[in-house]
């Protein structure tokens, strides 16, 4: 940040109040530490008890037998979620550049407003509506219709809003010299669009992308209430399928002892790929050139 | 003056059309689930205990809860959200370490999946500090929740105040103490509130943190240690587990959404008060 130095102010007599500003950062940022804490701990024994050694990939959720493979659940879950951000990704996009570039004024201050109260729209009433509308309509081409393909229009369709706001936000980004100098040169819309804005914006498209599939793969309601909840790894797209996320919310009620760990688990894989995604999208918004 | 191609016609159509499809599709999802719900709807349900596993009566005790469970939040999100926020604004180098790393942790925390806050506050608050099933547990984990929003937005309101602001404090001699509870709090307070309200929107759209915190008990809290069912819950359970309830979870869809809604345009009004500050 560039301008003149900021004065310093005096600090005397302030020291309780800093320190509690301190505290409240310290415990803030605890946050998260704690919940990998938390989580460590009550994976650690199952981990060390040798009950998902190697099997923690393995296709077989027995609980009551003590076995834990979340391999058809983590199939489950990445087949939704792709599924998901197939199709919402490019119709995010397509909505945010007819929103930012081609538009009439009054249609596009509307759209703002309506991406941005669908952004806040519960996931459940999402899923509810999945149940009310989709989940038929599928069944009446392939019963039962609870499905993959259910969880993966519901998904995108919550997803859909949040693609488009940070494509939206890449494209705003976009110096405006850039812009000024397209028009200097007669560059028509459809050339400053393919020629300057989507190549200058891409990394931020791209991280938001991958940041909404790390939403994707958290979500919990709406895919418990139109997915079928089966365990196994989905062979089409209307076969029924259980996500991490679904099995911790339908088990956690009656889990015990190392079954209660388990779900703990699949927690702790959640976590870690979402942090993973975050560090995949933190590479990305770094790259572009920072001039 | 720009040139307009054929090309541009052309695109301009299928990106319209396109997007004019796409929006009309959660559009239409809000017209099936106000349809179906407002022939369900009337000023009793709103007061009314639910009746036959919630098909009939009201969501009287559901609107307590949520708004029990909103108080416990909010009590205990605000004071920390923003001290961490007046620590990044004005305690820290913007860019250093100590603002990166905690930036950092913030963020993550940020997209950590709501079924996951859902395991931690089962874990540490009903389990470890021994509260149980209640408005409490369920408060507090929203509140581990709705943190980072709160935060990041209220830095943010809290870094647009005006340097001259400072300037003036500097040369009056203020403390720092001063100036932040005399000058920055009340310039920034309308971005701070904008994040408060964007905050309350989260959590009353949370369900899947709440099922193994707060409970789903349906009947009315005596008190915060009392277990209680949020909205969102009650729409759940009935669309799931309650055959023929689909009617009442419509009326409750409708319920949320529209304080939703509310919230939305409320945060709006007070963001563009923030920009026109900005701007002066």
């Amino acid at each position: 940040m560039a301008g003149p130095p900021m004065p310093r102010l005096s600090m005397q007599g302030d020291r309780v109040l800093i320190g509690a500003l301190g505290a409240c950062a310290l415990l803030s940022g605890g946050v998260l530490v704690l919940i990998l804490g938390f989580l460590l701990l009550e994976t650690g024994p199952l981990l060390a008890s040798g009950h998902v050694a190697g099997a923690l990939f393995g296709a077989e959720w027995h609980p009551a037998d003590h076995t834990f493979g979340l391999r058809a659940m983590i199939a489950g879950s990445l087949a939704v979620s792709g599924l998901a951000l197939s199709w919402a990704a490019p119709a995010g996009v397509v909505v945010a550049v007819w929103g930012r570039l081609y538009a009439p004024a009054v249609l596009g201050r509307l759209y703002r407003g309506v991406i941005d109260i669908l952004a806040g729209i519960p996931s459940v009433v999402y899923g509810f509506w999945g149940l009310l509308a989709i989940v038929p309509a599928i069944n009446r081409v392939r019963p039962p219709g609870t499905s993959l393909l259910a969880g993966g229009l519901v998904l995108g369709l919550m997803i859909l809003p949040l693609c488009a706001l940070s494509t939206d936000a890449g494209l705003a980004r976009v110096p405006q010299s850039y812009l000024r100098a397209a028009a200097a040169l007669g560059l028509s819309r459809f050339g400053t669009l393919t020629r300057i804005l989507l190549p200058q914006a891409w990394p931020a498209i791209v991280a938001g992308c991958v940041l909404q599939l790390g939403r994707a793969l958290g979500e919990t309601m709406a895919v418990v209430m139109v997915c079928g909840n089966v365990v196994e790894v989905p062979d089409s797209l209307f076969a029924p399928v259980r996500t991490l996320t679904a099995n911790i919310a339908l088990e956690m009620a009656y889990a015990s002892g190392w079954h209660q760990r388990a779900l703990f688990m699949s927690g702790l894989v959640l976590l870690m790929v979402t942090m993973v995604l975050f560090g995949l999208t933190q590479g990305l918004r770094k790259r572009p050139h920072e001039d | 003056m720009r040139i307009e191609g054929a090309r541009d016609r052309w695109a301009a159509a299928l990106f319209g059309g396109a997007s004019l499809m796409i929006m009309a599709l959660p559009l239409l999802m809000l017209v099936e689930v106000v349809g179906a719900g407002l022939p369900r709807l009337s000023s009793e349900f709103l007061y009314a205990p639910p009746m036959d596993a919630g098909r009939a009566g009201g969501i009287g005790p559901m609107i307590v809860s949520t708004l029990a469970i909103l108080a416990v939040c909010l009590f205990a999100a605000l004071p920390v959200g923003l001290g961490c926020a007046l620590y990044l604004a004005e305690c820290v180098t913007a860019g250093g370490r100590a603002a990166r790393a905690l930036g950092y942790s913030l963020d993550v925390l940020g997209g950590v999946p709501s079924i996951v806050f859902g395991l931690f506050g089962y874990r540490l608050f009903a389990i470890e500090l021994g509260l149980g099933f209640s408005i409490l547990s369920g408060g507090l984990t929203l509140a581990c929740m709705v943190l980072p929003l709160l935060i990041r937005v209220s830095e943010e309101a809290l870094r647009a105040t005006p340097p001259s602001y400072r300037q003036a404090a500097a040369a009056l001699g203020l403390s720092q103490g001063g100036f932040l509870r005399r000058v920055l709090v009340p310039a920034a307070a309308p971005g701070i509130a904008a994040a408060l309200i964007l905050s309350i929107g989260r959590a009353l759209a949370e369900s899947a943190a709440l099922l193994f915190t707060a409970g789903y008990v349906t009947r009315l809290p005596d008190s915060v240690f009392d277990s209680g069912r949020a909205l969102a819950v009650h729409i759940y359970d009935l669309s799931m587990n309650v055959a023929g309830g689909e009617a009442s979870a419509a009326a409750t869809a409708v319920v949320l959404v529209g304080l939703l809604v509310l919230i939305n345009i409320c945060a709006r009004r007070l963001g563009q008060t923030v920009h026109r500050m900005q701007r002066a």
